[in-house]
């Protein structure tokens, strides 16, 4: 008891003791303390395993055998590895600069219609609000032959021969990203009708005083002063496309990845390494791929910013 | 009061028996794990019921998982120390069971090779590694035609004569399929579906009676690389390409062309049966696989089996071989075809006047005589090398030869490196 | 608002462009209406692409919730995506309160730390966190599912950039007054920033809510699912029914839209100004 009440009074006069600032530095480390465990613990340490792991040829079953860059070499040599390194960069280099022109065209329209504005900017948003495993089903619905896909009954309907599309070497990966786009397209509008606003109309007033024409002023003044918001909006969707998964694993679950991987992106090809071959070491050596890949994008965004 | 004091006694009166019974009967309490599927579930269940009677000293606890998740599961568990004394596991993940040593070899005392030769189908050779047996069935799975009588009656075909070739499988198929002006198929003839069981089909049934092989005796080799292969394969392909009787993705999956009634004829397996039994005025027949050109039949079988684990020791493992004997009695073979619809593992259980004469059961239970099951090392990098190998002749027209080239190199690739690990 | 906005021809101009506007928001909407009015149609109706069913029915409703799976799924997926919403309000804001207005050796380092892990992707970690798991016991739990989630760089750089707005002089009084710096935290600062609070909420719910890789991986038995893992492995089970497979899909985007429609300025704004500034 008298120890307790010693003890309190030692550590209330130490409190008491320490000046206004370091108080403030045990206050500070005190509200970090759980986050720094936890970065610690659920991000930094596992980043380290992920290397680790990628240098042995663990498979779940067994203990884990040192095998230094064995698996990185098996990748250069597997051209399934490389068929999925295509697709990754397609999904990227086609649903990136698509969504973003479809996106601004839209927003460019949108920010100058005033009648029903919210109600047509809530049509265009909806989509973003879905969950991408219960919309692929929906999407792989559609692209079925006749008599039950949508789009080949139309397309019969008019006299067009039908398309295979998810059963297709070479329209199965547009057919697998459309969705994509679309879910993500909803977002790109509305921050990129939010940028629209943040320009100030006294550039529009100044140019339209000059005769400026409408072409001129969205190349000189409306894309130049969009250009932190087209940076985030490139990076943003790239690392989205980069992370392609839901879309793919639910449209193609009898073949996963399409006829011939046609569709299989990194994050799948990882997927099914780990989780149904239990080739871990291996399944780890494509996280590693897909990290630098991420990291690629993430310096030329920073560069991009610095050159501003 | 009274009911706390009541209580107390009650209490004592319990630990008093439960540690009395301890004492007198020393019970061996042993773990059972397989993957969720109802009609399992509830087969097991009653199994275990009549075991646990039939053996008072021995209590059976069964666990089930998902089937995604099932070998993740066990490979968590056993290193461990975990998990199940005796498991069921799918056939092709035996020399991956072995070589992690998860499961032990079955003491010979219990389960003589010699007996097992005897009783079982020749399919259960595929659990033998040196000499021993890893792994027995209660039950195992065939394919099938089945087929829609009432397309084959608009078809002016005679529904109770389903077709016994390859040919003439191709003209019932050429006389049901159905298009509409445009060329557009409607109804098919017969299901193309490698994803499904056709991958199964070319490899076990079109290819070994063209006279090829899939793989060398000793499963090192792949050896479908060959004359028979290409025309097997270029068989298959030109039910699409050729004679234009079906379409790979129509509807998405045979079975479901085939349920809606837009296929005539599909091949498929019997744990098949109970979804296409559910429907309503849906009248389909079930027939043998059509013979090759020469006459000969073959079909493909596959199975689950259960197995002992490294973790079963002592009593426990005493306990594991008679619960294994149990679930491999013709008395549990009945009991799980009849809630599960699986077909028996053992001839004579099997092959009773009554199963043989089943309209459905028969076809299924013939096959089993002149069945192979594949062994795998890597089931779904295996199918995987199959499925690209269907797609390229369908979809990019490649000639069966090439296709075939190419494939053949991708699974000794993976057969390879599998070996080379042992 | 723009020069050519005047005379007749700038706008029959501009009308086209509402109309092309209006048909495209009807487009991509098409893919839900379509969803919603093949989840009242009999399966003999399927194939019969018309939008409106002729003989509607809620059947596919009552097959697909009368064994109570769906309903499992869509508490699982709400309770862990409160759970973790709150979770990230609470953390990220501390932390970005933290290395906003404090000032103490080390904090620039922490804050890189932080924000460098918005270089790792989840897909390279989800290895590492299924062993994790696996060792702790944490496959298969709620646990297991929230865990990896708790806090993100991404909320903690967007508070941060909010709390740098906040006046110091309003700190300064609330210490003068002898609160303490949780409760200046608490009870000052963050009533300050809630525009933040509700942008980084409806962000972290959104991406909680559809998250499917790691919930597919972590979670084993049925009773566990989320929503859009139970709604893939529905989808297969079903071989193919389609009615079957647009009623569950509409079950798991049903919720959502409605809470869009009753909340829409609110969650424009909030996902705009999480966008901008994270």
């Amino acid at each position: 008891m008298t120890d307790q009440a010693l003890d309190h009074v030692a550590r209330g006069g130490f409190w008491r003791g320490l000046s206004l600032r370091r108080k403030q530095v045990v206050w500070a480390w005190g509200f970090l303390a759980v986050p720094i465990l936890f970065y610690a613990l659920i991000r930094f340490y596992p980043t380290g395993e992920a290397f680790y792991i990628s240098t042995t040829n663990w498979n779940l079953l067994t203990k884990p055998g040192f095998v230094g860059l064995a698996n990185f070499k098996r990748l250069l040599g597997d051209p399934v590895f490389w068929q999925v390194f295509r697709n990754t960069v397609l999904y990227l280099v086609i649903g990136t600069p698509v969504s973003l022109l479809l996106a601004f065209t839209i927003a460019y329209h949108l920010d100058r219609v005033r009648f029903m504005h919210g109600f047509i900017r809530a049509l265009y948003f909806l989509p973003f609000l879905t969950t991408a495993a219960a919309m692929a089903w929906v999407w792989r619905w559609f692209y079925q032959p006749v008599p039950i896909g949508l789009f080949n009954q139309v397309l019969s309907t008019f006299g067009f021969p039908q398309q295979p599309f998810l059963r297709s070497t070479t329209q199965s990966l547009p057919s697998v990203l459309a969705p994509a786009i679309w879910a993500g397209l909803g977002f790109q509008v509305v921050i990129f009708l939010a940028g629209l606003r943040a320009i100030p109309t006294t550039y529009y007033e100044a140019a339209r005083i000059d005769g400026v024409s409408d072409g001129t002023i969205l190349r000189r003044i409306t894309i130049p002063l969009l250009r932190p918001t087209i940076i985030f909006l490139v990076v943003f969707s790239s690392i989205g496309f980069l992370r392609i998964f839901d879309q793919v694993y639910n449209m193609t679950s009898g073949d996963p990845g399409g006829p011939l991987n046609a569709t299989k992106p990194l994050v799948l090809m990882i997927y099914q390494t780990a989780f149904s071959s239990f080739d871990m070491g291996y399944a780890a050596a494509q996280t590693v791929v897909l990290f630098l890949a991420l990291l690629a994008v993430s310096l030329v965004q920073l560069r991009l910013l610095r050159d501003r | 009061m009274r009911g706390f004091r009541g209580m107390l006694v009650g209490l004592a009166a319990a630990v008093g028996v439960i540690s009395g019974a301890q004492a007198q009967t020393q019970t061996v309490e042993i773990e059972y794990w397989q993957y969720v599927f109802d009609a399992r579930i509830k087969a097991m269940d009653e199994l275990i019921k009549r075991f646990q009677a039939a053996n008072p000293n021995i209590k059976v606890k069964h666990t089930t998982f998902p089937y995604a998740d099932y070998q993740t599961k066990i490979a968590a568990a056993l290193p461990a120390g975990q998990g199940p004394d005796v498991v069921q596991l799918f056939y092709g993940w035996l020399d991956n069971f072995v070589a992690a040593k998860f499961i032990q070899p079955l003491p010979k005392d219990a389960f003589p090779p010699a007996m097992i030769e005897k009783d079982f189908y020749p399919i259960v050779s595929a659990m033998k590694r040196d000499g021993e047996y890893y792994g027995l069935p209660t039950a195992v799975r065939s394919l099938a035609l089945f087929y829609n009588k009432k397309l084959f009656q608009e078809a002016g075909l005679d529904p109770a004569k389903p077709p016994q070739t390859t040919d003439e499988l191709l003209e019932a198929a050429k006389k049901t399929v159905k298009r509409d002006g445009a060329g557009n198929l409607l109804s098919e003839g017969i299901t193309l579906d490698f994803p499904g069981q056709d991958y199964h089909w070319w490899r076990e049934v079109l290819l070994r009676q063209n006279g090829g092989a899939p793989y060398s005796d000793d499963n090192k080799k792949v050896t479908y690389d060959s004359e028979a292969g290409a025309k097997s394969l270029t068989w298959y392909a030109d039910l699409q390409k050729v004679h234009k009787v079906g379409q790979a993705g129509f509807m998405d999956e045979g079975q479901a062309a085939f349920r809606a009634g837009r296929a005539a004829m599909t091949i498929d397996g019997s744990f098949r049966l109970g979804a296409f039994g559910n429907i309503k005025g849906f009248e389909w027949g079930v027939a043998e696989l059509p013979a090759g050109p020469d006459g000969k039949r073959f079909n493909f079988a596959s199975y689950w089996v259960n197995a002992i684990t490294t973790k079963a020791t002592g009593e426990k493992l005493e306990a594991s071989k008679k619960f294994l004997a149990f679930v491999t009695t013709p008395e549990a073979m009945q009991v799980w075809l009849d809630a599960v619809g699986e077909l028996p593992a053992r001839k004579a259980a099997a092959e009773t006047d009554k199963n043989l004469s089943h309209p459905i059961y028969g076809p299924f239970l013939k096959a089993l005589n002149y069945s192979n099951a594949t062994v795998f090392v890597d089931e779904a990098g295996q199918r995987q090398v199959a499925l690209d190998l269907a797609n390229r002749v369908l979809i990019q027209n490649q000639d069966a030869k090439a296709a075939l080239a190419e494939a053949a190199k991708a699974e000794q690739a993976i057969l390879d490196r599998f070996y080379a690990k042992k | 608002m723009s020069a050519a906005a005047v005379g007749p021809r700038a706008g029959f101009g501009r009308a086209v462009a509402w109309v092309l506007l209006l048909a495209g928001g009807l487009a991509m909407i098409l893919p839900l209406v379509f969803m919603f009015s093949t989840s009242l149609k009999d399966a003999s109706e399927v194939y019969d692409l018309r939008l409106l069913p002729a003989h509607p029915t809620l059947d596919n409703y009552v097959t697909v919730l009368s064994d109570g799976r769906f309903l499992r799924w869509f508490a699982n997926s709400m309770g862990v995506a409160v759970v973790v919403t709150l979770s990230n309000v609470f953390f990220d804001s501390l932390v970005g309160y933290t290395l906003a207005k404090f000032e103490f050796r080390g904090r620039y380092i922490v804050f890189l730390a932080i924000l460098s892990t918005l270089m790792i992707p989840t897909e390279m970690l989800v290895i590492p966190w299924y062993v994790m798991a696996r060792n702790f016991g944490w496959l298969d739990t709620y646990w297991g599912i929230m865990f990896p989630g708790m806090m993100t760089a991404f909320g903690t750089f967007l508070m941060k950039q909010f709390f740098e707005t906040v006046p110091n002089d309003f700190l300064e009084a609330a210490r003068v007054d002898g609160l303490n710096e949780f409760a200046i935290f608490w009870r000052i600062a963050l009533p300050l920033v809630t525009p933040a609070l509700s942008a980084l909420a409806i962000f972290t719910f959104l991406s909680n809510w559809t998250a499917f890789i790691w919930p597919l991986i972590v979670t084993t038995s049925k009773e566990l699912y989320t929503l859009p893992v139970g709604l893939s492995s529905f989808a297969v089970e079903q071989q193919i029914q389609w009615e079957l497979i647009m009623t569950g899909a509409a079950l798991a985007t049903l919720p959502t839209l409605l809470v869009f429609l009753v909340l829409q300025r609110y969650i424009v704004r909030g996902v705009v100004l999480a966008g901008l500034k994270g």
